[in-house]
């Protein structure tokens, strides 16, 4: 199995503080981790790797720091990284991305299945996943939270996504890309093994230039949405009423008719 | 249609592409010229194989400014399962209507389905001026695919200026590649949208970093303006049946034998509600100490008619399945009522649940971060308030 996994570095967003003057995000300081979904997009494609043989190449777009998410990966077990990194790309939005992302997966050349995370937690967005399988025109499956079934000789994968309404089992056909939820496995931790072979590895960095792509649709130029305004969100209004009384039940009874006057029990 | 361009006085007929498509869609002809058949999918694996370029894809367009005046109108997608459409739909068509009176327009619905045509009726009921019906049996059930193709088609055809999804999973699904495949800029989850004064363009408001910022998000130079919206976020409009409106039915795009995507079927848990939807959230955390904890949230959340979400730390400790999880990594919710009840309110779950409208927080650590964004709380043991909470309710409710 011929496996590509696009994963991206993320502030720790529980780390995030908010420069109370400016209303700006404080993002000194502020750890830099793999965005988790991306990890379980990691550990499904080392998993299918070790039932079908195969090889397992990581990718990301991002400034140069981001080869340490890179490393994470293959300390984890994959076989192969990619930085994509270049002033040009800076400023990327989902659009963008997704173009650049699915110019360096054609580079890279025959896959079976691309894997990412359902969506990354600074953008929160999971457009970037859609947006790469559109591109290569290639089928995809969004929330999978599980690989019920994988056949590379019939190019065919059944899945269950995480719908509103229960779990979804749907077949498709390979090559495809699957955005995955938390639910779909418990990540490994890297091993001492890992560790070592990711300070040894050369992961090498792809510019503009070595990926077949329009300087026109890359980066900021290519994004056809602006950001034009950050700020941060007022705070929640209700100061807490506490029920005090002198039982259990009574401060439950009090409650019930605080519940029951705001009108939105029927 | 094939994407790919074929110049047949430039084909020798070498074959050279033949070996590189990966979806088999090209074939020699009798007169040994290079062929392609729906199968493609214009990935452009083929075109610089060509020794002597007979082979191309299309220029991606790139508009001008002055063909943006050319796309007009509020467009909102119906979702839905199941011959129902989902609440979600309404709420936008409901704002779609206030932005479609800001920008003097009209405000269209487009409804993909089987049998769909009472949905159609319901969108115009719901405030839509028109209504796009592609009404199909390869549309029966939602995939990406025939869903994506069909809404590009008509956004081609008709050229709507704003163009509305929401943001469940259906909705992101297809908004992900329906704006790819269109080159335009498409927003996810907002949570508040404006018409910006003099530009009139479409401000977008979404929260990004777990909720940490609001951003504003603009898409100047390219239409539609497309937007993933929250639910719960604007308000449902109330349905007129005598309203009148025009039901415009449209093909479909592509046909089954071209659709790689089957559904099989549903797994629905047993008992389980759909969080999303919920007017009401009863959610327990750790504080519950096992899965027999959530004895007494199931109970609660019945008496209110509600669903029964987790935190984090109760999902990854095996006591309720990962559909219920509210938070970052889970769901985000906005219920009329969210009861937290042994949540200590963490950053990550607050993300999925700041936005309720009425926050209860129960917990015996009155340091809890949840009492700070709670509206009500009982500090206690839940063990002994929830049940207390239950009979209080059933009493009051005389249920």
């Amino acid at each position: 199995m011929q496996a590509i996994v696009c994963i991206k570095q993320v502030p720790d967003t529980t780390e995030v503080k908010i420069d109370p003057e400016r209303g700006t995000l404080i993002r000194e300081g502020v750890p830099s981790i793999v965005n988790p979904f991306d990890t379980y997009a990691i550990e499904e494609a080392l998993r299918w790797k070790e039932k079908l043989g195969g090889k397992v190449t990581v990718i990301s777009m991002g400034p140069p720091q981001a080869m340490s998410a890179l490393k994470e990966a293959v300390a984890m077990g994959a076989d192969e990284a990619i930085l994509l990194s270049d002033p040009a790309f800076a400023g990327a939005d989902t659009w963008a991305t997704a173009y650049t992302l699915a110019a360096a997966i054609r580079k890279i050349g025959s896959f079976d299945l691309i894997f990412c995370g359902r969506q990354a937690i600074d953008g929160d967005t999971g457009q970037v996943g859609p947006g790469v399988a559109t591109q290569l025109q290639i089928n995809q499956l969004t929330y999978v939270c599980k690989i019920a079934k994988l056949d590379l000789e019939q190019k065919k994968i059944e899945v269950e996504r995480l719908v509103e309404e229960g779990k979804e089992v749907v077949q498709s056909t390979l090559p495809c890309l699957i955005t995955v939820v938390k639910d779909i496995n418990q990540p490994r931790y890297p091993t001492i093994l890992g560790i070592r072979r990711a300070q040894k590895i050369q992961i090498p960095t792809w510019t503009s230039k070595d990926l077949e792509v329009d300087p026109k649709l890359i980066g900021l130029n290519g994004s056809p949405t602006r950001v034009v305004k950050i700020e941060t969100p007022p705070a929640r209004q209700g100061k807490c009423q506490i029920m005090q009384a002198e039982s259990v039940e009574q401060q439950a009874e009090l409650l019930a008719e605080k519940l029951i006057a705001e009108k939105i029990i029927v | 249609m094939a994407l790919l361009e074929i110049k047949r006085d430039a084909c020798t007929g070498c074959g050279l592409c033949l070996q590189v498509c990966p979806f088999g869609a090209l074939a020699l002809d009798a007169e040994n010229i290079i062929t392609v058949n729906e199968a493609c999918t214009g990935c452009g694996a083929c075109v610089p194989e060509c020794p002597t370029g007979a082979l191309s894809l299309p220029e991606v367009e790139k508009k001008e400014s002055s063909d943006l005046g050319a796309y007009q109108g509020v467009w909102v997608w119906v979702e839905q399962y199941n011959g129902k459409a989902s609440p979600i739909s309404w709420e936008m068509i409901g704002e779609g209507r206030r932005l479609a009176a800001r920008r003097g327009t009209i405000l269209t619905a487009c409804v993909l389905g089987h049998e769909a045509e009472p949905i159609a009726r319901e969108a115009i009921a719901y405030g839509a001026d028109r209504v796009f019906l592609v009404d199909d049996p390869t549309l029966k059930v939602y995939r990406t695919d025939p869903y994506a193709r069909c809404l590009v088609e008509l956004v081609k055809k008709y050229k709507p200026e704003i163009f509305l999804l929401g943001a469940s999973t259906r909705g992101r699904d297809l908004a992900g590649a329906v704006a790819t495949y269109l080159y335009t800029g498409l927003t996810a989850d907002c949570t508040g949208l404006e018409i910006e004064e003099g530009s009139n363009l479409l401000l977008q408001i979404r929260p990004a970093f777990g909720g940490n910022i609001m951003a504003t998000i603009k898409c100047e130079n390219y239409r539609p303006q497309m937007a993933t919206v929250r639910h719960h976020v604007f308000e449902m409009p109330v349905p007129d049946p005598g309203r009148q409106g025009q039901i415009i039915k449209e093909k479909p795009v592509l046909l089954e034998e071209q659709i790689a995507t089957r559904v099989l079927d549903l797994i629905v848990e047993k008992n389980e509600v759909n969080i999303a939807d919920a007017k009401i959230i009863v959610s327990g955390g750790r504080g519950l100490k096992g899965p027999e904890g959530f004895t007494i949230i199931h109970e609660l959340a019945d008496v209110l008619g509600g669903a029964v979400g987790a935190s984090r730390a109760a999902v990854d400790a095996g006591w309720i399945s990962y559909a219920h999880q509210v938070g970052q990594t889970g769901r985000t919710v906005r219920p009329d009522l969210y009861i937290a009840c042994g949540i200590s309110g963490a950053i990550q779950h607050q993300a999925g649940m700041r936005t309720s409208k009425i926050i209860v927080a129960i917990n015996k650590d009155p340091e809890a971060p949840i009492f700070q964004i709670a509206d009500y709380g009982i500090v206690g043991d839940l063990f002994t308030v929830v049940p207390a909470l239950t009979r209080a309710l059933k009493k009051k409710l005389n249920k």
